[in-house]
């Protein structure tokens, strides 16, 4: 019997050599592919039990994953949660938004630039750590802002963001309303979920980050970017050339009352103004005369060179593109020179409209994170980067100089502040709905030269105030100005 | 001195002192998995580890001095094997019920386990003491079968019988469940191997030849048609598809080696394959077993029957554990249901690794070698038939749940020897191992019958040998 009982060695030699092979190929080959599931409630589970890194301001953690007794381990927990909820975003178990998402390979500490380390940890069997995430955030300006547009009151809906002008640092990014992702970060999922819900169904939409991805008519604030194609034409080459006035204009084709475009009593003289007056008293008539002049061609390039129907935010996930039409016709042009029309712009495009006319006419790309660190503290600097010259030098100067008088002697004097020339430009749009209140807007920068802050002030709606864009962006422009440069 | 008789005068070294310095080993593998789990999990070595340590310690030094004793001639690596894999699998419940406990449910498999492995070890010793001849046996050849188709017929029997998850394998005793199959499969070994013995003669006699293989006489597929029925109606009546293959495959080996005949093979492969096709077309459990192994990640966490999500999990589970596994209290391994018993090889793999699969996989590996090297050197037919049914029962066992497990073939429910939580399988399988040894003492031992004092040496000379 010893032949057969041999052959059924040889048999199950066999059985047991597939089950290894079978095991090697599953745990060894196949096992990137497994963890790649998106359905691998392991993977998702460590990466929300590890310790995350921390999202610094300054030194100061906005975000940061604190030791717990559950099973998760650490809790994520958000020191200043509505001031900075828009930033940050929120991390939950399998969902994350904000910085939370975009710098979710540097948090969870799964980057491939911490590789050398996490090899060591491997071999030394240490859990892995997330680096941390600096921001380019001014704490004093974020909180100048946020208190700023909270003191409109509740329902207040807006966002205010500066910009350092010469490097393209968000200094401050707010949004009303806001929400406390410590709620949605909770490990008790079902109140999370009601949580989530609720916010959802919010009609102020508080899980958007409006300073990046609302994008509504910019309204007056618009006229910078007429003014500065006026200016790159050759036509005009300073604040007292003569620029075309008037009470009313009526826009090309049109006849009647729908086609007058007036100032609403403000005074653009009668036939040609200078371009300071036009400027300081926001005349509608001269900029919808300038942008006709100007050609739909020429608009539509400088809006580009500033930014507009591009994207430029990389460290944000959803950012909104700000729109200025490709196709019009001349009363549509005549509007747009105003912000009409299809002009959208969210408050980080005007923001960077006014950072680049203070920074000599040259666009930077907007940028919220300055450093990246490794857990041993390895740091990584951001650079900044130049995206477009928007306008010449000489241009800009111009501008800065139309807005300074805006300020001083026009109707952004609500920025002024004593002994620092700001230069500012206020924006009031109209929704485009009949019996609808306005858009307030407001942009400025600060000092005049060698400006460290460009602010841009979006308010979307105010209950109970009358909205304007000078008095009630201006302060808190003024305020987070003041912030920097003290 | 002629060759022969210089064969049968090589005497097999009892290598006792070996089998202690293995057990020490297979010792640390066990007590060291508890304290690990106990590290990993809790961060602190569990308090009862003198106590769980010396309860292990106990039994399995126990064990070895009934070897010493009553079988001093056995196989000298086996005891060491069960005790590592035992060990390892207190170790790994153990981890589980720490795992559930996180997840608010209060089990105890692993206190359970310690139970029936202290009662599994009580058997084993009282086969070794009782039984000092495995031929006796032989005699009871009938009886012993009739005894293993009781058992396989009790749970389909209303009052005692029960069915859990799908399979009526079951029986209830007071407090108590049993799977009578666990059993009934060492029994069934010891009636084919007196059956056979027998009768090996008369199956043997060749039929007609069909492509270089004799096949067997017409009248004789009598046997094998019983069995083959007997494992469709496993099947079809028990839900169990794991069993019914261990037993008609235990049987066709069992057949082949007794008959030396390939022919048996492909008579009973076609039946196995007509079986195996005929339950597919017809039995809906079957079908969505093919399904869920085919296309496991279709079913994931379906809304409605077939689910697939504990073979989906054990292969997450498999592959995140990766080369050298993610270490105790790291893995996840409660995500896959019944990851105490028929699932802990993932349970191994997620939180041990490869590394560890592949070591365990030796270990049951090296157990099936050693029982083939019993059959071989056997002098009987008997023992050598029912040594060459034990190995198989392992092979095919470890074969077809870990497979399943690892989803090389089709999920069946069956329990990993001597790992998975389960007291009815963790006795028989020590009582296997009892009559594996018995085996092989009788193998190993010096032949009795040379009466003369030739040349004994000296330290053969003392040793009283049993007839």
């Amino acid at each position: 019997m010893n032949r057969p009982i041999r052959t059924v060695s040889l048999f199950c030699l066999a059985l047991f050599l597939a089950l290894m092979i079978n095991a090697t190929y599953l745990q060894f080959w196949r096992a990137g592919a497994l963890d790649d599931d998106p359905r691998n409630q392991r993977v998702q589970q460590a990466s929300y039990s590890s310790e995350r890194g921390a999202i610094l301001v300054g030194r100061t953690p906005v975000a940061e994953s604190v030791p717990s007794d559950d099973r998760y381990e650490f809790q994520r927990r958000y020191p200043a949660p509505l001031m900075y909820a828009p930033l940050t975003g929120y991390f939950t178990f399998g969902n994350a938004t904000g910085l939370e998402s975009a710098q979710n390979s540097v948090l969870s500490g799964e980057d491939p630039r911490f590789f050398v380390r996490n090899l060591v940890d491997l071999v030394s069997n240490e859990q892995q750590n997330g680096g941390s995430v600096e921001l380019t955030i001014n704490a004093k300006a974020q909180r100048a802002a946020f208190e700023g547009l909270s003191a409109l009151g509740d329902g207040v809906e807006g966002s205010v963001v500066a910009l350092e002008p010469s490097t393209g640092k968000v200094l401050a990014m707010v949004s009303l309303p806001t929400f406390d992702p410590n709620d949605l970060a909770s490990h008790d999922f079902g109140a999370v979920d009601d949580t989530y819900a609720d916010l959802l169904d919010d009609p102020g939409d508080p899980l958007l980050n409006r300073a990046v991805q609302t994008r509504i008519a910019p309204g007056s604030t618009f006229k910078l970017v007429t003014a500065a194609a006026a200016l790159e034409s050759g036509k005009y080459d300073s604040a007292d050339s003569l620029v075309p006035g008037g009470a009313t204009f009526q826009l090309p084709q049109t006849s009647g009352d729908s086609g007058v475009v007036d100032n609403e009593g403000r005074a653009c003289g009668t036939d040609e103004i200078t371009f300071r007056q036009a400027m300081e008293q926001s005349c509608n008539t001269t900029f919808a005369q300038l942008a006709i002049e100007v050609g739909a061609e020429k608009m539509l390039e400088q809006a580009e060179k500033f930014g507009f129907n591009a994207d430029y935010l990389e460290d944000l996930p959803g950012q909104a593109r700000s729109v200025y039409p490709s196709q019009v016709n001349p009363p549509q042009l005549g509007q747009t020179g105003f912000g009409q029309f299809e002009v959208q712009a969210t408050p980080l495009q005007m923001a960077m409209v006014a950072a680049s006319i203070a920074n000599d006419g040259v666009v930077m790309r907007p940028y919220v994170v300055s450093e990246v660190q490794s857990p041993d503290y390895d740091a990584e600097t951001a650079d900044p980067e130049e995206l477009s010259e928007a306008v010449d030098p000489q241009a800009a100067d111009v501008l800065t100089e139309l807005m300074v008088s805006t300020v001083d002697d026009g109707t952004a004097s609500p920025a002024a502040i004593p002994n620092v020339a700001v230069a500012g430009k206020t924006g009031t749009a109209q929704r485009g709905v009949p019996g609808e209140p306005p858009y307030a807007w407001f942009v400025s920068f600060a000092p005049a030269t060698d400006s460290q802050v460009a602010v841009a002030v979006m308010i979307e709606e105010a209950p109970g105030q009358e909205i304007a864009g000078g008095r009630l962006g201006g302060p808190i422009a003024k305020a987070v100005m003041e912030a920097i440069i003290s | 001195m002629t060759t022969s008789s210089s064969l049968m005068g090589f005497v097999h070294r009892r290598r006792r002192g070996a089998e202690l310095f293995l057990l020490v080993l297979a010792l640390a593998v066990g007590v060291g998995g508890y304290a690990a789990v106990g590290v990993g999990v809790e961060g602190k070595v569990p308090a009862d580890i003198i106590g769980y340590g010396g309860w292990l310690a106990a039994l399995i030094v126990a064990a070895h001095i009934v070897i010493r004793l009553v079988a001093p001639y056995a196989d000298p690596v086996l005891l060491p094997l069960v005790a590592t894999l035992n060990g390892l699998g207190l170790a790994v419940i153990h981890r589980i019920d720490l795992g559930y406990a996180a997840r608010g449910r209060e089990t105890s498999f692993a206190q359970q386990q310690l139970t029936w492995m202290t009662l599994g070890v009580l058997l084993f010793i009282g086969a070794l003491v009782i039984l000092r001849d495995h031929r006796v046996l032989a005699r009871f050849t009938y009886t012993i079968g009739f005894g293993a188709i009781a058992l396989l017929v009790l749970p389909i029997l209303p009052v005692v019988g029960r069915t859990i998850n799908g399979a009526r394998i079951w029986i209830n005793i007071g407090p108590f469940s049993f799977q009578p199959g666990e059993v009934a499969k060492v029994m069934l070994v010891v009636a084919f191997a007196g059956y056979l013995v027998l009768h090996r003669d008369a199956l043997a006699l060749a039929g007609k030849r069909v492509l270089f293989v004799d096949l067997p006489r017409g009248r004789d597929l009598g046997p094998i048609l019983a069995m083959w029925l007997v494992s469709l109606g496993i099947l079809v009546f028990q839900r169990d598809l794991g069993s019914s293959l261990l037993f008609f495959g235990l049987f066709l080996v069992m057949l082949y080696v007794a008959t030396e005949r390939p022919g048996w093979i492909v008579v009973g492969g076609t039946l196995f394959l007509g079986g195996a096709l005929a339950a597919w077309k017809t039995l809906g459990h079957v079908q969505d077993r093919v399904d869920i192994w085919l296309h496991p990640f279709e079913y994931y966490r379906n809304a409605q029957p077939p689910f697939s999500d504990q073979i989906v999990e054990a292969q997450f589970g498999l592959g995140w554990g990766g080369l050298i596994g993610r270490g105790f209290g790291e893995g996840d391994p409660t995500r896959v249901t019944y990851a105490e018993s028929d699932f802990i090889m993932a349970a191994i793999g997620e939180e041990l690794g490869l590394t560890a699969v592949i070591a365990v996989l030796l270990c049951y590996g090296l157990i099936v070698e050693r029982a083939l090297r019993v059959a071989l050197i056997s002098r009987d037919s008997f023992g050598k038939l029912m040594a060459t049914g034990l190995a198989s029962i392992f092979a095919v066992q470890v074969f077809v749940v870990i497979g399943g497990v690892t989803r090389l073939i089709p999920l069946t429910g069956l329990t990993t020897p001597f790992l998975s939580y389960g007291g009815s399988s963790l006795v028989a399988n020590w009582v296997i191992i009892a009559l594996l040894l018995r085996i092989s003492d009788q193998a190993r031992r010096p032949v009795p019958d040379l009466s003369v004092d030739e040349e004994e040496s000296d330290d053969e000379s003392t040793q009283v040998i049993k007839l």
